[in-house]
């Protein structure tokens, strides 16, 4: 008996494991159809306009607020720490690296997955449990091409655009509250920004950080949406798991990339 | 009318978001178009380059003419070599030109300062400046003030 439960227990745990494997191959082949079954222009471009919309121009708001705060909280806790080395003017110079480098991209990851992403999840969900799928696939219209891949594209494209905004929205907010606020020289806030950023290495490893995460997020919410339990139980554990997923991938990438960027070998 | 609002949106987000791409490239990071074949090599040997890095400012009276490219260690004369481009603009720097590794501020960063010596023929590509003043360090400045005065009492 206690053999045999013994067994069993091998046996399931093994199983979930196959199911965890299962299910990363079929979100693979998933992504390769969306992205290579795309023949025939046909009306994708309106879709994709919908989607940018949706996806991209409704988060400008979440983004530009957010983005302001914590380039403000940022200058007054740099001003605070650098006060006491009196080296508060290098305060623009941190406020400007600390969100091109890793807040920029990370935080609208995260409001991204949070904004956009479970949106999409519980949209393609839906769709899914009120069988709206199978009728397209039933009138001869493929449903990853006329629904997941116009999606897919949206978050690739708005992603790095909505970090891009949000930078610069932050190193703007962070510059009134460290020049007009705390007093520090407007010359050399933005003077130490320009001499210790450089293009490269910060600003296009910043964005090069954004594709792949706006990859990773969007990806997952799509899949979890398309391959959800068409209930409205499943439809929520869909969403929960976008999100939890979608954030846990952006925080662990972000530390690998950000060693293979910034971590010298 | 709606569809249009729609598109109208979406490409004012595109063009925002290509905007503030352009900031952080222009404004930031300080990007210039300027191409990077005006400028020429040069190398110097210092005893002690502690703190000089790459992306160092190479500056003369103050303005900056050109950045640190590489630094490695001479195997052969035990010091530090640095290259340095140089903006080909500054092309009549005479040969007994002295570099110095200087600190901006007490704490601050180190830089490059060139001043000119008084020699007919000028630096050319490739060319190694031989007068050179290493970086100063704290460490040893106290150490020497006091040994002296130690060495008073």
């Amino acid at each position: 008996m206690v053999h045999k439960s013994f067994l069993d227990r091998i046996a399931l745990f093994g199983r979930s494991g196959l199911d965890i494997i299962e299910s990363m191959g079929r979100s693979l082949i998933f992504l390769w159809h969306v992205l290579i079954g795309r023949g025939g222009a046909g009306t994708g471009l309106h879709l994709l306009v919908k989607q940018l919309y949706s996806v991209g121009v409704l988060s400008l708001a979440i983004i530009i607020v957010s983005g302001l705060f914590i380039g403000m909280v940022l200058a007054l806790q740099g001003y605070s720490i650098l006060v006491d080395f009196g080296s508060e003017q290098a305060v623009g110079q941190m406020v400007a690296l600390t969100l091109l480098r890793e807040l920029g991209p990370v935080v609208t990851a995260l409001l991204f997955a949070g904004r956009a992403g479970s949106a999409l999840t519980a949209e393609i969900g839906n769709m899914k449990s009120t069988e709206q799928l199978s009728s397209l696939e039933m009138i001869g219209v493929d449903p990853l091409k006329y629904i997941i891949a116009p999606r897919l594209w949206a978050g690739f494209i708005s992603m790095p655009l909505l970090a891009a905004i949000f930078s610069v929205v932050g190193i703007w907010g962070g510059a009134m509250v460290a020049v007009d606020w705390l007093g520090v020289y407007e010359g050399s806030y933005w003077g130490n920004m320009i001499n210790s950023v450089d293009f490269y290495d910060d600003v296009l490893n910043g964005v090069i950080k954004s594709v792949v995460f706006a990859f990773v997020v969007t990806w997952v919410a799509v899949y979890q949406g398309y391959d959800c339990e068409p209930t409205s139980e499943g439809i929520s554990r869909a969403t929960t798991r976008t999100v939890v997923y979608a954030s846990l991938a952006v925080l662990g990438l972000d530390f690998i990339l950000t060693a293979l960027m910034f971590g010298d070998f | 009318m709606r569809i249009r609002a729609v598109e109208i949106s979406v490409g004012v987000f595109l063009l925002a978001g290509i905007l503030a791409l352009l900031l952080l490239a222009l404004r930031v990071s300080g990007l210039t178009v300027a191409n990077s074949t005006d400028t020429y090599k040069l190398i110097a040997h210092f005893d002690n380059i502690a703190g000089l890095t790459t992306r160092a400012k190479v500056t003369m009276a103050g303005v900056a003419v050109g950045k640190v490219v590489a630094i490695d260690f001479d195997t052969e004369t035990y010091t530090g070599r640095v290259t340095m481009e140089v903006q080909s603009r500054v092309n009549n720097l005479p040969t007994d030109t002295t570099a110095s590794i200087l600190t901006a501020g007490l704490l601050g960063e180190k830089y490059i300062s060139f001043s000119v010596g008084g020699e007919d023929d000028v630096l050319k590509d490739g060319d190694v400046i031989y007068d050179t003043q290493s970086s100063l360090v704290l460490e040893e400045l106290i150490g020497k003030f006091l040994m002296n005065s130690v060495n008073q009492d």
